[in-house]
């Protein structure tokens, strides 16, 4: 029963969890699912910008939270998807506005009323971060494949350990494998190896990403670009789907070592 | 305006403010923390605070919760004392202090000459990057050290695993404190008062022991016997 309540978050920030909530939303409304995300970035929102909806908001979470509108009125649905929605962060409180406790009650009342629900959390390790985590069934942690995102996301899986909530799965996003091929950025097997968590699936840098965040059109819902292609087979591993890992490297043995990699680590 | 309630002693530091609370309930102790503090705003605006919670096991959700509200006061949380391995572990991911004043080497007792009897620090899991570990004996890791990682011993330090952050043996002074690792690329790595130094960034695999022999650090494959 209920909706599965799933949260992205990284540590560091600019690594691309809005991207990754607005994509994974997309991808799971465009596969027949009734999904509603929440922006956590209480004070920057942008989960609306990067949706394009942003001149559609009426109400936001903590109009909601402190009982200036039902939980219907702030869900503003979506333009291309009928069974997509968002709740607005709002711009002008600050995260003192908002508790971990008020965050399970909002999604207690979600879970009725849709099959997912995906939080985007702001950056560090602070209270926003510990709003967004506190109603989460499943974590995910992600990073970029560069030493600082990632030591980051080691130091966040290791609260998210202490916090007993459980082993995160892991999100890399902007993997260039050109550069990874020149020694110049980290592979995913160096990240995996390190962080030790399970894959959830490994996005490339790709312009078209940007591109779709200016024009408000998540890249999931392009059927050409690679990333939007990660983005949705990631959805559907979330789904339980098994879904072999796109082969970014031209080279062509990434996707075995991958599947090697996480075979062993979700033992 | 009320007397300092008595579930809290305030001492003033060089930096800052020392709060020592009661042995009594956390809800009650940190309420009246908070309480206190609140009535006392222009008092405490922006000062650092460490705290000393005696005996509390605290989660990392209790710590980051009064240090969020600490906050909301202006004040400033930085440091959690605490003799419960819970809360210096949950304070150390949230990346507060767990002692006031980092010893140096100089004010240490002289080194002991074996410290063979002495019971370790045992611990099954990967020390991940923010934890601090501290021990006044040995300290034996089944996981790995990741980097942003630390651990200090008095004693030796074994890591049954792949070795990548900081570590530091014979912290005291103890030249004949010894690390053991199965993978051995540390970000840095000390013995006593020497750094041990890692001339070939891509050292051979498999498992080194580092110690001194003749007054040198020396990083030598690990041999069974
Ligand atoms: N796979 C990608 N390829 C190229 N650009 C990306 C990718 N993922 C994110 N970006 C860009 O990175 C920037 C930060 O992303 P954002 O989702 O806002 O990060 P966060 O929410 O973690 O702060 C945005 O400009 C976004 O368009
Ligand atoms: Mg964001």
């Amino acid at each position: 029963m209920g909706a599965q309540v799933i949260t992205i978050t990284s540590g560091k920030g600019g690594v691309g969890k809005t991207t990754a909530v607005a994509n994974l939303a997309v991808a799971l409304a465009a596969d027949g699912q009734k999904v509603v995300c929440v922006d956590g970035d209480i004070g920057l929102r942008n989960l609306d910008v990067v949706m394009g909806l942003e001149n559609r908001i009426v109400y936001d979470v903590v109009d909601v939270i402190e009982g200036r509108c039902r939980l219907r009125q702030a869900m503003i649905r979506d333009k291309r998807l009928p069974e997509l929605y968002l709740i607005p962060a709002a711009q002008t409180r600050d995260k003192s506005a908002v508790s971990p406790s008020d965050m399970v009650r909002l999604c207690d009342e979600l879970r009725g009323e849709v099959d997912w629900v995906i939080i985007d959390s702001p950056a560090g390790i602070e209270r926003g971060f510990k709003n967004a985590i506190a109603p989460a069934d499943r974590v995910i942690v992600l990073t970029n494949p560069e030493v600082s995102a990632v030591r980051d996301a080691d130091r966040v899986i290791g609260i998210l350990e202490a916090e007993e909530k459980g082993s995160p799965g892991l999100i890399i996003n902007r993997l260039n494998p050109a550069m990874v091929r020149r020694h110049d950025m980290l592979s995913a097997e160096d990240v995996l190896d390190l962080l030790a968590v399970r894959l959830l699936g490994v996005v490339p840098e790709d312009e078209n990403v940007i591109v779709a965040t200016n024009r408000g059109v998540p890249v999931a819902l392009d059927g050409k670009s690679r990333a939007g292609q990660a983005f949705r087979n990631i959805a559907r591993r979330l789904k339980g789907e098994d879904v072999p890992f796109l082969d970014l490297d031209d080279q062509g043995t990434l996707w075995q070592k991958l599947s090697r990699l996480t075979g062993r680590k979700s033992s | 305006m009320s007397d300092t309630p008595h579930f809290l002693q305030i001492k003033g530091l060089r930096d800052g403010l020392l709060i020592t609370l009661a042995d009594a309930p956390w809800e009650t102790v940190s309420q009246a923390l908070l309480a206190h503090i609140g009535e006392r705003q222009s008092f405490f605006q922006g000062a650092r605070l460490a705290l000393d919670v005696g005996q509390q096991a605290l989660k990392v959700i209790d710590l980051a919760d009064l240090r969020d509200r600490l906050s909301d006061q202006g004040v400033s949380l930085w440091a959690v004392l605490s003799e419960s391995p819970t809360t210096q572990n949950a304070a150390q991911l949230l990346g507060l202090a767990t002692r006031l004043f980092r010893p140096r080497l100089q004010e240490f007792e002289p080194a002991p000459s074996s410290m063979a009897d002495e019971t370790a620090l045992w611990l099954h899991r990967t020390l991940r990057s923010g934890v601090r570990v501290e021990s006044p004996g040995h300290v034996v890791i089944w996981g790995d050290v990741n980097p942003g990682a630390e651990v200090v011993a008095a004693g030796h330090i074994l890591v049954w695993g792949r070795l990548r952050g900081s570590v530091h043996a014979g912290a005291q002074g103890d030249r004949n404190a010894m690390i053991a690792a199965l993978e051995f690329s540390p970000m840095q790595a000390r013995i006593a008062n020497q750094e041990v130094v890692i001339s070939d960034p891509k050292p051979h695999p498999g498992p080194k022991v580092i110690a001194f022999r003749d007054d040198r650090l020396t990083v030598d494959d690990w041999q069974a016997t």
